[in-house]
């Protein structure tokens, strides 16, 4: 219950600095909160907003979905296989720093404008993010449990069920934790082309257009949608890791 | 029966060949128990991972006889934190892929054997020490095992919880006829539990001696006479008193 409130007060903070720096700035870049609440009302109310919250949400969540089914069975294979490990691991030093959105001209040639591009393009960047957490996870799992495994007379594929993954977890959680974050601002670049629907292409459009209170209220919507998905992963933590809030 | 004959091994860290096992040779009757104990670090552990096959001897031989079920409990980190009690304790049943019904109820009774019962859906982490090494215990019977393996299964305990779960391991052992292999560093617990006791040297371990411990089988026996006098004779035997080197 404590947690709520902080994040209330913490909301309700960062509203009273937007309201005291607008008033201060009197500038038409920075609309006061009133304003963007009721322009987010109005555009609620006719339904206008909705359409654009829900494809951007199932963009960023499939996106998400794409990178967790892929990188996860890749990261825990190659944490805990060392001959895979050795032969893998380059590829991902070398391939991780690279600004993955650059790629999107290719991205576009190989999958078209559609709505799957925007979503690969968001897998692909935070495949790396969830791929290197977990394959690190994979690696420091204290070799004491593969004993007790052993003893116990596993085989290779129980290991992965009851020992790799489950230690694994919390850590594949937390990687989910930043690319939620990261998926969120790649919507906005991912929504900025041969798109007319989303949050992204309503600020990028509210941008050209000078329309400085509906930007806010999708840079507003942006930052719910982040916080929703942050939710939604608590409940799933919740469930899936209480041993380790256990105690 | 178990029976070890000039079994040799040794490690290899970085190029740098180290031998931690030097002719070791001994039998444990079935049904019957045996101690070992020497020096920290000395490789008892190694011998047990022998035993357990979890490692491979260079020279020599392990012999146990066949269609024997083993149950290990290995040092610390035994259990894993992300399963519940009741989830441990039916792990090499669950392995096995044994039916739902038979792990639940062989689960509940081992709970009650063990002083758990109203435990089984609490983590690892939420249980005392002398809890948790009982959780350990009763997923080592779980298996229904004929050999029981255990490295150093009450060395992070307090004297009287030690020496109640000496108790259990005793009485388990003698109602459930099982031959028993316990690596300790405590000369009090070897006493207690060893029908054999092996004395082992420094790294690389050889066998210093190998005394045969008729009194073992009663609780009452810690009170006797008879376990001081063994009590002092291994102790001398290991070298406590004269160099004051730690058992």
């Amino acid at each position: 219950m404590g947690r709520k409130r902080d994040i209330l007060g913490a909301g309700l903070l960062l509203l009273l600095i937007w309201q005291i720096s607008a008033v201060y700035l009197q500038n038409m870049a920075l609309p006061q909160p009133w304003q963007v609440l009721q322009d987010l009302l109005v555009k609620t109310i006719d339904g206008s907003l909705l359409d654009d919250i829900a494809i951007s949400a199932a963009r960023a969540l499939l996106g998400i979905l794409l990178a967790l089914l892929t990188a996860v069975p890749l990261g825990l294979a190659v944490g805990a296989e060392p001959t895979l490990r050795r032969s893998i691991s380059p590829f991902i030093y070398l391939l991780y720093p690279i600004p993955h959105v650059v790629l999107l001209p290719l991205i576009i040639i190989l999958f078209g404008i559609g709505n799957f591009s925007k979503i690969f393009l968001i897998a692909l960047i935070v495949f790396f993010q969830i791929l290197v957490t977990t394959r690190d996870a994979a690696r420091n799992i204290h070799r004491n449990y593969f004993y007790s495994m052993q003893t116990l007379g596993a085989t290779r594929l129980q290991v992965y069920r009851h020992v790799i993954l489950p230690a694994s977890l919390p850590k594949i959680l937390t990687a989910m934790r930043i690319s939620i974050g990261t998926s969120v601002a790649i919507l906005f670049f991912a929504e900025s082309f041969a798109t007319t629907q989303g949050l992204g292409y309503i600020i990028m459009d509210s941008w050209g257009r000078a329309d400085y209170v509906a930007l806010y209220t999708g840079i507003s919507c942006m930052a719910m949608l982040g916080f929703f998905l942050y939710l939604l992963l608590d409940v799933l933590e919740k469930k899936l890791c209480r041993w380790s809030n256990a105690g | 029966m178990i029976s070890v004959d000039s079994v040799h091994l040794s490690f290899n860290r970085d190029g740098c060949i180290e031998k931690v096992l030097d002719n070791i040779c001994f039998s444990v009757a079935q049904q019957s128990s045996c101690a070992i104990i020497g020096p920290s670090g000395c490789g008892k552990t190694s011998l047990l991972f022998l035993l357990a096959g979890l490692l491979q001897q260079d020279a020599g031989e392990v012999r146990i006889s066949s269609s024997s079920r083993c149950g290990t409990i290995l040092q610390n980190y035994g259990l894993f934190p992300w399963k519940t009690v009741a989830q441990n304790i039916g792990l090499g049943l669950v392995l096995q892929k044994k039916e739902k019904r038979i792990i639940d109820r062989r689960t509940d009774a081992l709970l009650e054997d063990m002083g758990l019962s109203g435990f089984g859906s609490h983590y690892p982490i939420e249980l005392s020490g002398g809890m948790q090494q009982r959780v350990a215990l009763a997923r080592a019977l779980a298996v229904d095992p004929k050999i029981l393996l255990m490295d150093e299964p009450l060395s992070s305990l307090d004297a009287l919880t030690r020496e109640r779960l000496q108790n259990l391991i005793l009485e388990i052992q003698q109602l459930k006829k099982i031959t028993m292999v316990l690596v300790t560093h405590s000369i009090e617990e070897a006493v207690f539990l060893g029908r054999k006791i092996i004395v082992l040297s420094e790294r690389p371990a050889r066998v210093l001696h190998t005394f045969d411990n008729t009194g073992v089988g009663s609780p009452r026996y810690r009170q006797s006479e008879n376990f001081f006098h063994l009590c002092t004779e291994v102790r001398t035997i290991l070298g406590v008193d004269e160099n004051g080197k730690e058992a």
